[in-house]
């Protein structure tokens, strides 16, 4: 008799071990993803700079200070071929293949230090310029032996790579950044977000406070409750079809990606919506019918402001899912090499979860990091936005 | 660009007549009548009136004019001297067009400058007549519905109904969604099996969409077998990741429910919560980069000695860390929704917990919790960013977890991201695929969520 109910002690026992298991590993998962992430990631928020002499009176550079001084300064500089000046100074000062030290990101840097102090052109200067892509890889300990034995001929330090934040896509890992596929992330965010939000928690309303029950409501229902558990490659498919081959929207536009991410949202919002609006007690309804408010009145303004902070949470949650879609994204055409930042919601744009994909295919080494360190950014944004709802869930959270 | 000139006149003739009305109204209230509504909603009725016909007509009138445009200039000397080949006219048209609004300076085609004068003029007079009507129509809505203002007029019965329309309106769409979703994909799909049987389709176990560009090519006719595919997504979506998820998210829904103590639970919730929030792109780098090269050369040392760096088995395995969550949250549900004179009774006979849960709350959730799987497997075979990095493309019919298999939602990416013509059955076999995966989400949706209805009425 003792003997079995130790055993079945150590058989519960057993089993509360199992389920701790189950627990730790799967939090283990997200602690590796995360770590993993952030070490490959976090090395492409700095880049490497190397120390340069140029001698730019006996360099062969067209370039007069009064032009850097005038309006057209950034132009004559991209057009003056700064990268042959500095293959000429790094063969000079590292010896032959030294060009390979530098490329487009310290052609950039140089043009910016030459607009901010066209002095420097009149004598033989030192600079800290950052290295190209290659060099950046080898200097992190990755790359060419060559290039490895170059880079360490140089003087080098690390700085922050602010150009990471504010340039947006490129051939060039040394020059890309997030911020045009940032923007375009924003655009469509807020296009889904003007629609999907307004017509869920009127589809909500309709149905928690108005419908009847017929065969019309439950058709509404069924496809709503449907619709949430499409998968979202096939709203892009939708989208495909009805907004570019149907309607001619501009291909891989903010715009026609904000829709195809509001028809995905959308019945997100209406369930977090009615789940709210179920939740205010009946108590109040029949209060403002009863001092003589028309049911419209009693909805909009008493049963509405008390869910809203109910429906704002299930839409920031909404919002934050569709910030990291893709799938549906890339059957609308979101998948160009876009260089510049979307000035409309009608041109083309890329978003950062394609970007990151996109940069994920790339043979390059220098995108490794960089893949990472938009992730980084990524998770950042969902981070800020969950956390967000989690906040609004427990300041207003009323407990009736 | 007239139009909105004209959106904008309408909204501010509705904007002055709200006024007007609000004025009015709050004068027959100071000349000492009861008025039956606010003043505010004789404006907004007024409002309302003004500008909802006039947009409407804006919203008609819109497509109208653009065919209008085409057969004005089709029609001119210049344009009946076009080509009639529909997709070299086509061309021209919209480079004329381009060059009319402004946006380049010339197009390819030298008929397109001569077009383009004659597309401004005509546009510019269509726009200018429909903004003329649109005005008209806001004006007369406005003078009209002015009109009626007095003191018994029952202006808020009036814009309720609006409202009420509105939120009709608005529940309507996800009708209407679903149904774009399931015409659009028939349509092409219809499309697509004209060309290639659907026997074929359904049954065929070849892949290979490549249509030769030369008919001697090898392979060139381009098979559409899909059995392949549907076997790559079932064994990665529904074998691997479900061996991984269910397990997993059975004993956390257990432990967090059963055993944790609040204050731990507190804390791995949103933990759980937060693996379910990843972004599943950030899943697939993670697959292609991290796991794909762990679980191939684990493969080898095992002496798999055809294990690829895009193996079934990565994929499906940061697929299951994916649905665990889920699984849990559906498991926690429905273990929860077991009465509580269950559990007493069974702890009262001297059962332990793990015992009491074993034999008492899991058989009595199990339908809840069978459901729950169904969704998952439903969300799993529809996942495609994780496939599109770390699955491969070889339409492989293999039991070999190291080898490559390709899935639907692949193919789909595959097949519509690369060069774009819009009547070859590659493009077309895509809509195809998601009809299909459509089907088989519904149907495991549909089963599911009638499983877990019915299992929670029995305890209701």
């Amino acid at each position: 008799m003792q003997k079995r109910i130790a055993q079945r002690y150590s058989a519960e026992r057993r089993f509360r071990l199992f389920g701790l298991a189950a627990v730790s590993l799967s939090i283990a998962f997200l602690a590796f993803l995360l770590i993993s992430m952030a070490w490959k990631g976090l090395g492409g928020f700095t880049q490497t700079e190397a120390k340069l002499i140029i001698d730019f009176p006996r360099s062969n550079l067209f370039l007069e200070q009064a032009t850097l001084r005038g309006p057209q300064a950034q132009e004559a500089v991209a057009s003056a071929g700064l990268e042959g000046v500095l293959e000429q100074a790094a063969t000079a000062q590292f010896g032959e293949g030294a060009g390979e030290l530098f490329g487009a990101a310290s052609a950039r840097a140089l043009g910016n230090q030459l607009v901010a102090d066209p002095e420097i052109l009149t004598r033989k200067a030192e600079l800290w310029l950052p290295v190209s892509s290659k060099a950046d890889v080898a200097a992190k300990g990755d790359g060419d032996p060559a290039i490895e034995q170059l880079v360490a001929k140089a003087d080098t330090k690390r700085t922050f790579n602010s150009g990471f934040l504010t340039a947006s896509d490129a051939t060039d890992p040394s020059v890309v950044g997030v911020w045009g596929a940032l923007k375009g992330s924003f655009l469509t965010i807020l296009v889904t977000m003007a629609l999907a939000f307004p017509i869920g928690v009127l589809a909500a309303l309709y149905l928690e406070e108005f419908a009847t029950r017929n065969r019309w409501t439950d058709m509404i229902e069924v496809s709503i409750n449907n619709l949430a558990a499409v998968p979202s490659i096939i709203f892009g498919l939708l989208g495909l079809a009805v907004f570019l081959n149907f309607m001619h929207l501009p291909r891989s536009a903010p715009l026609v990606g904000g829709l195809t991410l509001a028809l995905m949202t959308m019945p997100v919002i209406v369930i977090a919506g009615r789940n709210a609006i179920k939740s205010v007690p009946p108590s109040i309804r029949d209060a403002a019918l009863g001092v003589g408010a028309s049911k419209m009145q009693v909805v909009f303004h008493h049963v509405l402001p008390l869910a809203l902070p109910g429906i704002l949470t299930g839409t920031i949650i909404g919002m934050a899912r569709a910030l990291g879609e893709t799938a549906p994204l890339l059957m609308i055409g979101m998948r160009a090499f876009i260089a510049s930042p979307p000035q409309g919601i009608s041109e083309p744009a890329s978003v950062l979860p394609v970007q990151i994909f996109l940069w994920s295919d790339e043979v390059d080494r220098g995108f490794v990091e960089k893949t990472s360190a938009a992730i980084i950014v990524l998770l950042v944004f969902m981070l800020i936005m969950n956390g967000l709802a989690i906040y609004l869930r427990n300041k207003f959270e009323r407990r009736w | 660009m007239t139009l909105s000139y004209a959106l904008v006149l309408v909204l501010a003739v509705a904007a002055v007549a709200g006024l007007f009305a609000r004025k009015r109204a709050a004068g027959l209230r100071d000349g000492g009548g009861r008025l039956n509504s606010l003043p505010n909603y004789h404006a907004l009725y007024v409002a309302i009136w003004a500008a909802l016909p006039a947009l409407l007509f804006l919203a008609v009138w819109t497509p109208v004019q653009g065919g209008l445009v085409d057969q004005a200039v089709l029609s001119s000397p210049a344009g009946q001297q076009l080509p009639a080949f529909d997709l070299a006219r086509d061309t021209i048209l919209t480079e004329a067009k381009e060059i009319a609004a402004g946006d380049r300076e010339a197009g390819f085609n030298p008929e397109s400058s001569t077009l383009a004068p004659i597309y401004a003029s005509a546009s510019g007079r269509y726009a200018a007549i429909g903004g003329a009507i649109a005005i008209v129509i806001a004006l007369l809505g406005a003078f009209l519905a002015m009109r009626r203002i007095n003191v018994d007029f029952r202006a808020r019965s009036g814009v309720e109904r609006w409202l009420m329309g509105l939120l009709l309106g608005a529940s309507l769409i996800a009708i209407l969604t679903t149904l774009g979703i399931v015409l659009s994909l028939l349509f092409e799909s219809l499309r697509f099996f004209n060309m290639v049987s659907p026997g074929e389709f359904l049954f065929g176990t070849t892949w290979s969409p490549q249509t030769a560009i030369r008919a001697d090519q090898a392979g060139s006719s381009g098979a559409f077998g899909s059995i392949p595919l549907f076997w790559g997504t079932a064994f990665i979506g529904a074998i691997i990741a479900m061996i991984v998820a269910i397990p997993l998210g059975l004993m956390c829904a257990i432990f967090l429910t059963q055993y944790a103590p609040h204050k731990l639970r507190a804390w791995l919730k949103p933990m759980l919560e937060i693996l379910a929030g990843v972004p599943t792109v950030v899943y697939g780098y993670f697959a292609a980069l991290t796991v794909a090269p762990i679980v191939r050369d684990f493969g080898i040392a095992i002496g798999v000695s055809s294990a690829s760096s895009e193996s079934a088995l990565a994929a499906g395995l940061v697929m299951g860390i994916m649905i665990i969550p889920f699984v849990s949250s559906m498991a926690d549900d429905s273990i929860a929704a077991v009465p509580q004179a269950m559990r007493d009774g069974s702890l009262a006979l001297g059962a332990t917990k793990s015992e009491t849960i074993k034999k008492v709350l899991l058989p009595a959730a199990l339908p809840g919790v069978v459901g729950g799987v169904l969704l998952a497997v439903s969300r799993a075979i529809g996942e495609t960013m994780i496939v599109v990095m770390a699955a491969g493309l070889a339409a492989n019919m293999t039991i070999n977890p190291f080898e490559s298999v390709t899935t639907v939602t692949t193919q789909i990416v595959q097949l519509l991201t690369g060069d774009q013509e819009f009547d070859s059955a590659k493009t077309l076999a895509a809509f195809a695929l998601g009809l299909a995966l459509f089907i088989i989400t519904l149907i495991l949706n549909l089963i599911a969520l009638s499983v877990v209805r019915k299992y929670r009425e029995a305890y209701e």
